[in-house]
């Protein structure tokens, strides 16, 4: 009897503190959006942050997307050859990287460059009581810290997953036309036939739930660090934290992706 | 104009453990008070719960008569523009430079120009004793240097009150006499109503006009330093075996 009570008790505990936690990341990210719209607006902040969170990952993205369309382009060129469809092969690298995976690799390489950095930075303030004295000085979190880079981030990402989009097709270009023998004007036709704009946006739409989103679990974990039970604390909590926000914004992402694609298609 | 700080009946526990239980207790305004007591005890707490860091379990804190517990955010945020706080570890932004640690408060506070910003950051630095290091980064810096820097941006507003939460640990003895120098000339200056924690006993007392002895989860307040010697209170004797040598009479030392 003593086991099914105390069974019970702990998962009230486990049911309540995680009811509590999606409280408080839902309120953090309405104090988030709200802090955009403070005065007075930190445009240099949010210049800095473009540069750290979308310039710096710029070498990362195009390295990733030029690879990857090469071996969509390999793989593709295979695959429709043994149905005598090589030509085909601009359509199927174009809308596989604008529909899937330009904006889902881009939001994974920045997960792990810029959403755990944030999630870093904002966990070592809380831990040593930065966070504290900015409340101190009257001085509000969101508005100096948290939206800027919320503002960066929504800028930043989808420019990066129209560049991963853009050298993806180049990289297909590269294995398909350039070393294949693909006939290009067949390879250039189709895209500019299939790929409407319809499939550019919902791309775009993409990319900015998934920008909020890691923006939102970066900064939320990190910000809310000493609400969060079982990951010890100091600097073992920042790093649990971090590894935390990447597994959870990775997994949000993919979800997130099935989840848009099947209700946009 | 000096602030006053109230304690009424004010319960705050961590788990099983009570750490203040029914206290009451006023900090006159224009005075320095220094709240002493073991580790645990409560101290840092009571200055967070001053700061509406802490929201007390029951019980009120009144500043000029506001209950802050009862204030909404905006409000609070109003009072803490009065207030300037050295936080134990300090807590100096740590990836911005010295100069606009320093400068923060009065960029994000008081809107202040640039120029002004500059005039008054570079007279500050050179007040405490940091002139050149201000293109330093906090962890470029000594923990003495970490404590100057944050006591400058403490003061920079010039605030009505102040709260030190261990303003010395940690330092060597030449740079907390430094320090309590520091603060005394700036309080004899500026007349703020300041609550220093501290555990450095009975060295602190210098700078008191009351002494307040945190223990078992009550306050006792002794209204000069040099009383806490004469308590009859178990726990008090006790504290003050355990810490004390000689108290000093006078700030001779200091002035």
């Amino acid at each position: 009897m003593g086991v099914i009570v105390n069974g019970i008790t702990k998962l009230g505990q486990v049911t309540t503190y995680h009811v509590q936690d999606a409280g408080r990341m839902g309120q953090f990210l309405c104090a988030a959006i709200g802090g955009c719209f403070a005065r007075p607006f930190r445009f240099r902040e949010v210049v800095r942050q473009i540069r750290l969170i979308g310039m710096n990952s710029m070498p990362l993205i195009l390295f990733i997307g030029l690879f990857s369309g090469m071996v969509i382009g390999l793989q593709g060129y295979h695959a429709l050859r043994q149905v005598a469809s090589e030509g085909r092969l601009g359509v199927f690298v174009s809308l596989t990287l604008v529909r899937e995976l330009g904006p889902v690799f881009t939001a994974l390489m920045v997960t792990g460059r810029a959403g755990s950095a944030m999630c870093a930075e904002l966990g070592i303030m809380r831990i040593s009581e930065q966070f504290d004295a900015l409340d101190c000085m009257a001085i509000d979190p969101f508005r100096y810290l948290i939206s800027p880079k919320l503002i960066a981030t929504l800028i930043s990402i989808p420019i990066l997953t129209l560049m991963f989009d853009l050298i993806g097709i180049a990289g297909g270009y590269l294995s398909g036309v350039v070393l294949l023998g693909v006939n290009p004007g067949a390879f250039m036709t189709g895209i500019e036939q299939k790929v409407t704009d319809a499939d550019i946006y919902l791309g775009l739409y993409k990319s900015l739930a998934f920008a909020l989103l890691i923006v939102w679990v970066g900064t939320g974990r990190g910000y809310l660090l000493h609400k969060i039970q079982s990951v010890g604390f100091g600097a073992e909590a920042v790093s649990a934290v971090t590894t935390q926000c990447v597994v959870y914004t990775s997994i949000g992402i993919l979800v997130w992706n099935y989840l848009i694609t099947a209700v946009c298609l | 104009m000096s602030v006053e700080i109230e304690f009424v009946d004010v319960v705050k526990r961590f788990g099983s453990q009570t750490i203040l239980d029914h206290v009451n207790v006023k900090f006159t305004g224009g005075q320095t008070t220094v709240i002493a007591g073991g580790s645990g005890q409560g101290k840092s707490v009571s200055i967070k719960l001053i700061l509406g860091l802490m929201a007390p379990d029951s019980g009120h804190i009144l500043i000029d008569g506001v209950d802050i517990t009862k204030i909404s955010k905006k409000e609070l945020n109003e009072i803490r523009t009065r207030f300037g706080v050295l936080f134990q570890g300090v807590a100096l932004l740590d990836s911005i430079t010295v100069f606009d640690n320093v400068a923060l408060p009065l960029r994000e506070r008081l809107r202040l120009s640039e120029a002004e910003v500059k005039s008054r950051v570079e007279q500050a630095l050179a007040q405490y004793d940091l002139q050149g290091q201000g293109g330093k980064f906090p962890a470029q810096l000594s923990g003495g240097m970490k404590k100057r820097v944050g006591l400058a941006r403490a003061m920079m507003v010039e605030p009505l009150v102040v709260l030190f939460d261990e303003p010395t640990t940690g330092l060597d003895p030449q740079i907390t006499k430094d320090i309590y120098k520091l603060f005394f000339e700036t309080q004899r200056v500026y007349g703020f109503t300041s609550i220093i924690v501290s555990h450095d006993i009975p060295k602190v007392f210098n700078l008191a006009d009351r002494v307040v002895v945190l223990g078992q989860g009550k306050m006792s307040v002794f209204e000069q330093p040099e009383d806490i010697q004469h308590s009859t209170d178990p726990h008090i004797i006790q504290f003050v075996q355990e810490t004390m040598g000689q108290v000093y009479s006078s700030s001779y030392e200091l002035a």
